[in-house]
């Protein structure tokens, strides 16, 4: 065999084959934003649309559907490469297992994370959030949805190979999710109250940091794990 | 103190009983099933070995 | 150390050490438990400001730093049979989830019961509450992989990386759910503890040994099944097997004939 690549040709290639794969179902990109945007619309049918209240409740609601949705989405990772057999190679491949795990969270948060972010400052409109706390929400949400595609990283690694694993996945990670929640949404509610969001938005850049520096060995072994 | 007292608790009888009640009943079952399960794998592998035996 | 842990981790040395351990511990943990109920019960006095209802703390308390202990200590032995492969590592990890989980439900319970009087409501998201709350889930996530799997090693692996993640994650959740409580209701559960009165401690420490021993006791005996299950093809469960069966066979014959 000849050299084995240089650790960020492997990270290149492995996102272009995800981005590639993942181009040719649709489908399966959009559905969690879909979801996402409904959850956000229940909100209001269900409590009524009187604007203080959504404006009250608008952190919690767009970050309880930002956690779903990131949920939703977090099977497909490595659900299809274990199905057909690729995941297997991935592991055996020279490059070490973190990279694939970085490479395989970096696209699930392109696919999912960042049109999140996109998608939420017109949900914050609906709900009356005002333009500083979306300035806060769309931060608190870049800090935020990696370290949901991270840890969830693990929880798929760890159920990929269960036949049912949809419903324990949720239960694995959503225990797991609540420190986000709450800086992310505290975040926002500081910001729309006027009060400074920069406490939690530090908080939720530590844990990013944390996750980015831990997940991705907790999810390689997991992997490993599953897959042997 | 008496026992009416003592099971009144100065009105809060409800509350300490139930919390000691649960707790007890919790701890009991987990006792209790730690048991049984000792005694069913004990009872299957003697089963088992006095088959071999008469089969020997 | 070393080749203490692995005598230790043979599951013959493991079964018979632990056997004669056993009567120690449970008897110590039934003499603890109950001086500790005859203090605080009887002999404590009741507190100035939460009157009789400061008694539920002599098990809410003790019941939530074992909660979180055998979380700490679960991990720990996860992490053991992960890195080093001890079986006995595994077993004490898996049995210790729903001993654990028991005692984050009486966490629960107590403190909500403990609340009624207090707050006047069954339940309020103070921290302590809702930490115990989320701790439960993490029990829960952690049995139910547990028993997705069928294969033993498997489970006994993929919890490991849960069980340790996880426990990277119960300061993290502890301090942000404190955080969390202080931004909008300030109140906790609980005596203070500079202001606690020694005829309140000593029934507090002595219950919370007695519990920390009953955790052992549990571990124990559950351990010890779970040994007996999975070694019984292996020579000297096969040998105590005999043992057993050859001294209790009278009273299995009596008991057999009397069935039919």
């Amino acid at each position: 065999m000849s050299e084995a690549p240089g650790l960020f040709t492997a990270l290149g290639v492995l996102i272009r084959r995800d981005l590639l794969l993942a181009l040719r179902r649709r489908a399966q990109i959009l559905n969690p934003l879909v979801f996402f945007v409904i959850v956000v619309t229940l909100f209001p049918l269900g409590l009524g649309p009187e604007p203080n209240l959504l404006q009250k409740l608008a952190p919690g609601v767009l970050w309880v559907a930002a956690l779903l949705s990131a949920m939703l989405s977090l099977e497909a990772m490595f659900h299809s490469d274990f199905e057909d057999g690729s995941l297997e190679q991935l592991l055996l491949a020279p490059q070490p297992v973190f990279i694939t795990v970085i490479a395989k969270v970096l696209t699930h948060w392109l696919l999912s994370g960042l049109p999140l972010l996109l998608l939420a400052p017109l949900l914050a409109l609906w709900l009356h959030l005002s333009p500083d706390a979306i300035v806060v929400l769309l931060a608190s949400l870049a800090l935020g949805t990696p370290v949901l595609s991270l840890i969830g990283a693990i929880g798929v690694a760890l159920t990929v190979g269960l036949r049912r694993g949809g419903v324990l996945l949720s239960l694995l990670v959503l225990p797991l999710y609540i420190p986000v929640l709450i800086m992310g949404a505290g975040a926002v509610d500081a910001a729309a109250s006027g009060l400074a969001a920069g406490a939690h938005l530090s908080i939720l850049g530590a844990l990013l940091l944390l996750s980015l520096s831990l997940a991705p060995w907790a999810a390689g072994a997991a992997l490993r794990i599953s897959v042997e | 103190m008496n026992s009416a007292d003592f099971f009144h608790m100065g009105g809060y009888g409800l509350y300490v009983w139930g919390s000691y009640g649960v707790a007890l009943a919790v701890l009991a079952l987990n006792v209790a099933l730690a048991h049984q399960h000792q005694r069913r794998v004990l009872r299957t592998i003697t089963r088992s070995a006095r088959r071999d035996r008469s089969c020997a | 150390m070393w080749v203490w842990l692995h005598k230790f981790g043979s599951p013959k040395y493991f079964y018979n050490v632990s056997g004669k351990i056993l009567p120690w511990v449970g008897g110590a943990t039934v003499l603890l438990i109950l001086v500790g109920l005859y203090l605080g019960l009887f002999a404590s006095p009741a507190d100035y400001q939460q009157r009789d209802s400061v008694r539920i703390m002599y098990i809410h308390v003790p019941s939530a730093w074992n909660s979180m202990f055998i979380y700490l200590v679960m991990a720990a032995a996860a992490a053991i049979g992960l890195i080093w492969n001890i079986k006995i590592a595994d077993i004490a990890a898996a049995v210790s989830a729903p001993i654990g989980a028991s005692f984050t439900f009486i966490t629960l319970v107590t403190g909500s019961l403990w609340g009624k009087p207090m707050w006047g409501t069954w339940w309020e998201w103070d921290a302590r509450l809702t930490s115990e709350l989320i701790l439960l889930f993490l029990y829960l996530g952690y049995i139910a992989l547990q028993s997705a799997f069928e294969d033993r090693r498997t489970a006994a692996r993929a919890s490991a990386v849960l069980a340790i993640v996880g426990a990277v994650n119960v300061p993290i959740i502890y301090y942000s759910v404190q955080w969390w409580n202080t931004l909008h209701q300030p109140q906790s559960l609980g005596v203070g503890m500079s202001t606690i009165h020694a005829s309140m401690l000593l029934p507090l420490l002595l219950m919370a040994l007695g519990f920390k021993l009953l955790y052992v006791t549990l571990l124990l005996m559950r351990t010890r099944t779970e040994v007996l299950e999975r070694e019984r093809n292996s020579a000297w469960v096969q040998e105590l097997a005999q043992a057993l069966s050859g001294k209790s066979s009278s009273d299995q014959v009596r008991s057999s004939n009397e069935q039919r």
